[in-house]
């Protein structure tokens, strides 16, 4: 069974009760099957209710769940003959981000993906999916890469952000997110990114200069974590209930400030409980989305990209 | 009438905070916050803000910017119209950034608007940390790429003086946005094969560092700028231990080779004047 998040209490409070009832008319001869047929419509009724109306705090819960797939585990479900290919060529393998090639609906793209671990051990050598300057810089190799082919290109972001380390720092994080975003707005190829976890800030926006941007129904987006907005404009991170809903960071936020595309819907109660099924989903819009992308040649490319980041925006004249 | 005298005699007393005695209050003298040198203001402004005795570099508004930079009377500045809305609701935001732009003279933390420097004409966006501490919002961002993209349609370099806290939390991911909008703007004017320099300043960190501020064709930073992605807090909390006394310092990026130079002030506008020379190409 996976981890309880606190709003889905009631549900699974319920569903303990169920089993309880069936358990005892296993054992003994009375005949409780009305009852138990009453609660489970109950139940299906109190999943739909809870899960279609997810506060934010609840979407930020689902977005860092233990086991909310990453990319290695989408790239299994919707990518065949995928390689990984390492290294920035300068100075190391960050292991926060994956990169590779694989067909798509038998056409070559080019993957890239910030990777989370789902335990102790694989997070340690994961950095917690929070990269380092050489991570973003296999991303741009893998990039130019693509471009070269004439690939389109395949991002899922999922960071709590670029690390924030001493190293980082002396390599140049700075720098290297900084030069993915110029990058990224010249690619002549089509680039799709999909948030499917937590979208942290500029660590995030790495692998998010993209034509189209969507993210998964129960993911996030944002400037800063809640916790962070929490301490630096109340100085109380225990606010960050408050902030996850101050700040707009879910998806039906973005959408609706223009600067996603398509929320892509999630399987009830979170993508966790039925990774395949969510790669379905996931493999529609990504296809409509590089389908309409394909018909645009590569200056189009361009200012499409420009076009979409050039509009973002709130102020009067 | 004796009560009333001893009274009055104690409302005068004040005792000076803690604070004050570094800041000496505005006007004719300047206290070195470095070397604690006392400096008339206006030899101050004489070496470009910069301290005599011990060379620190004061912050800079960025009108006295513009003062150092061009050439007599050509600067003119754009989009002073634009202005912040809150799109997020924050409470009292709306009234700080009126009380900044009182306090300032700015619509928001950046000035931009094109001049000359040494004869040349280029696009400039000096942003000014006592706006928000320079924080970038949609308006800033705007304001950028505007001024990015009036370089490019008129073929001239774009100059960016960086001072600035990072992006505005104020405004959200609208603010993150902004990295990226400023980012697909100075790739069309590099693509019409035209100069960007950067010139880092205190400090110059976070989302504005991690975009814009660290891709010039020519880096440039003030001597003892703060610049970095993250906060040194942050950093020394996660990886737990005490970072050296100049991480994160103009110098130590130079050493890292995140820069091409770290120039002093006063030779500032004249090296500024050499790059945007060098970079002239014969109209046709």
């Amino acid at each position: 069974m996976s981890k309880t998040l606190a709003f889905e209490e009631p549900i699974v409070k319920l569903r303990e009760k169920i089993n309880e009832l069936e358990e005892f008319t296993s054992t003994n001869e009375v005949d409780l099957s009305e009852e138990i047929g009453k609660l489970k419509t109950r139940l299906s009724n109190l999943e739909t209710e809870i899960y279609s109306n997810m506060e934010p705090w609840d979407r930020v819960q689902v977005a860092r769940h233990p086991e909310r797939p990453t990319t290695k585990d989408y790239i299994a479900e919707l990518f065949e003959d995928f390689m990984e290919l390492h290294g920035d060529r300068s100075f190391g393998d960050d292991a926060a981000i994956i990169g590779g090639i694989g067909f798509f609906e038998s056409m070559p793209v080019t993957v890239i993906g910030h990777q989370r671990g789902k335990d102790t051990k694989e997070n340690v050598k994961r950095n917690f999916g929070m990269p380092h300057p050489e991570g973003y810089r296999k991303a741009l190799r893998l990039m130019k890469q693509a471009e070269k082919f004439g690939r389109p290109i395949i991002c899922f972001i999922d960071t709590k952000g670029a690390y924030p380390g001493k190293a980082a720092e002396e390599r140049g994080q700075s720098e290297a997110i900084a030069r993915n975003l110029i990058e990224m707005a010249g690619l002549k190829v089509p680039v799709v990114s999909i948030v499917i976890g937590e979208g942290g800030s500029g660590g995030a926006l790495a692998l998010g200069v993209a034509n189209h941007i969507h993210m998964l129904e129960h993911s996030t987006y944002s400037v800063i974590s809640p916790e962070g907005a929490a301490s630096i404009l109340w100085k109380d991170a225990s606010l960050s209930k408050q902030a996850a809903e101050a700040m707009k960071i879910t998806a039906p936020h973005l959408k609706e400030m223009g600067i996603i595309d398509e929320i892509i819907p999630e399987v009830l109660g979170g993508a966790h409980r039925d990774p395949k099924a969510q790669a379905v989903e996931m493999r529609k819009v990504l296809k409509t989305s590089l389908d309409s992308l394909s018909e645009m040649n590569a200056n189009e490319i361009i200012d499409d990209r420009y076009n979409k980041f050039r509009a973002i925006g709130v102020f009067s004249e | 009438m004796i009560r009333e005298f001893f009274t009055k005699k104690k409302q005068a007393i004040t005792i000076p905070s803690a604070d004050a005695k570094n800041d000496v209050p505005e006007g004719i003298m300047t206290k070195c916050p470095d070397c604690k040198q006392i400096i008339l203001t206006k030899d101050l402004i004489k070496t470009a803000k910069v301290c005599p005795k011990c060379d620190h570099h004061f912050k800079m508004t960025a009108w006295e910017r513009v003062e150092c930079l061009f050439d007599e009377n050509t600067f003119k500045s754009m989009d002073d119209h634009l202005k912040s809305e809150n799109p997020l609701k924050f409470p009292s935001y709306t009234e700080k950034i009126a009380s900044d732009s009182e306090k300032t003279g700015l619509n928001e933390a950046v000035l931009t608007g094109i001049g000359k420097i040494g004869g040349n004409e280029v696009a400039v966006a000096i942003m000014d940390s006592h706006f928000r501490m320079g924080s970038m919002g949609s308006v800033v961002g705007e304001k950028i790429t505007r001024a990015i993209e009036a370089a490019t349609d008129k073929g001239i370099p774009v100059i960016i003086f960086s001072a600035s806290g990072g992006a505005r939390m104020q405004e959200g991911v609208l603010s993150l946005m902004q990295m990226a909008k400023t980012s697909v703007a100075l790739q069309r004017h590099a693509d019409k094969g035209l100069l960007y320099i950067s010139v880092m300043t205190y400090p110059t960190t976070g989302g504005v560092s991690a975009s814009f501020a660290s891709v010039g064709d020519i880096n440039l930073a003030e001597p003892k700028a703060l610049i970095g992605f993250a906060g040194r807090r942050v950093i020394e909390q996660t990886v737990r231990e005490k970072l050296p006394d100049n991480f994160q310092t103009a110098e130590f990026l130079l050493e890292h080779g995140q820069l091409d130079a770290v120039i002093d002030r006063r030779n500032l506008t004249e090296t500024l004047a050499k790059l945007v020379g060098l970079h002239v190409r014969e109209a046709n």
